[in-house]
């Protein structure tokens, strides 16, 4: 019984997207569905985080390919611009059905 | 009796024998004393642990499933939600407004040419409901590029913050008329505009409530100005500041 309680406890649901299961990057994922691309501050204002927290999050999202990330000047501010990849949108896609069946289920039992 | 005199004897150390009855007329008078000295009874309910509560699991182990549920549903809540606060964020359309800017200045060149009052309210009434048009069809147009047809949430909060000055300044147009001071009316309708755009813009991009305060900058200098500058006042309003921050915004935000 300890076993099956430790093993659900690391995948509460299997076949979860544990990359963008995490809050902050499930925000940052659908911030981006909603638009064409959106800048670091932008991100970081929409999801009223630190510099750190949203960094360490969207690297791990540009990690597993699910956004794109491209650094450019603007005069002499840096500028760090971020767009949802095929795949993200993809994975969104899939959570988003993968939610709606767990509460399809629950209804129906 | 011992123990009593101990007890005194705290207080006086030594003892003679011509102090002995007194310490006894003492123990008499103090007995109650020997309650806390010796036996602490009132004392002790206090020390007493009292018997620990039952163990039980701070998580019960049988409500997983709804919690499973319920975390679902709050997660599609959430996706909505953000992809909502999104929209919201840069669904004002820069074009759009670049557009609407130049439609203002066409309307401000044809209503310079009216002789009277009444012509120089049609024409700006009838751009208002140009802009109107403009500005939905471009919100709705940037809103389907990003495959989110949503314009229940953005669209409704733009709408709702802007109606009510709107609202108010088509009923002061008509007091204004009425008392002959057709002279403020440019300056109260910037003001008011950019009053709409300030509280609308709150959730937007930081250049949305920029241009707000703008409008009401310029809608208190026109206030100011003598009455011949009233056109050019809301040809730099809803013309220029239109198109200089409808720029910015659609290099920025895309669209």
């Amino acid at each position: 019984m300890q076993e099956v309680r430790a093993t659900r406890a690391k995948h509460p649901a299997p076949g979860l997207d544990r990359l963008i299961h995490e809050r902050m990057r499930l925000g940052i994922v659908s911030a981006l569905a909603a638009n064409e691309a959106l800048t670091f501050n932008d991100l970081k204002s929409l999801m009223n985080t630190t510099d750190g927290n949203l960094s360490v999050h969207a690297r791990k999202l540009e990690e597993g390919g699910y956004i794109a990330c491209t650094k450019s000047f603007e005069g002499r501010l840096p500028k760090t611009e971020y767009k949802l990849t095929v795949a993200g949108r993809r994975a969104l896609e899939n959570y988003l059905s993968h939610m709606e069946t767990i509460i399809h289920q629950m209804r129906n039992s | 009796m011992n123990l009593t005199r101990r007890s005194v004897s705290f207080f006086q150390p030594e003892i003679t024998n011509i102090q002995l009855p007194l310490l006894v007329a003492l123990d008499q008078k103090f007995a109650w004393w020997l309650c806390f000295v010796k036996y602490l009874t009132p004392f002790q309910t206090f020390g007493i642990i009292p018997p620990m509560g039952s163990i039980h699991l701070v998580v019960p182990q049988n409500e997983e499933p709804p919690a499973l549920h319920e975390r679902a549903m709050d997660n599609l809540q959430y996706i909505r939600e953000t992809m909502e606060r999104a929209t919201a964020f840069t669904g004002i359309s820069g074009w759009g407004q670049v557009a609407i800017g130049i439609t203002a200045l066409a309307a401000a060149f044809i209503s310079a040419q009216q002789k009277f009052f009444k012509g120089w309210l049609a024409v700006w009434v009838a751009e208002a409901v140009i802009a109107l048009l403009i500005a939905g069809w471009s919100m709705d147009r940037k809103a389907r590029a990003a495959k989110m047809p949503l314009l229940s949430g953005p669209g409704r909060k733009v709408a709702f913050s802007l109606s009510p000055p709107i609202f108010a300044g088509g009923i002061v147009t008509l007091v204004l008329y009425r008392a002959g001071l057709t002279n403020a009316i440019p300056g109260l309708w910037l003001l008011l505009y950019g009053t709409g755009v300030v509280t609308g813009g709150m959730f937007s991009v930081s250049a949305v409530p920029i241009m707000g305060l703008c409008f009401m900058a310029l809608g208190a200098a026109a206030f100011l100005a003598p009455a011949g500058f009233a056109n050019w006042f809301m040809a730099a309003g809803f013309g220029g500041l239109h198109i200089v921050f409808g720029v910015i915004i659609a290099r920025r935000y895309g669209g």
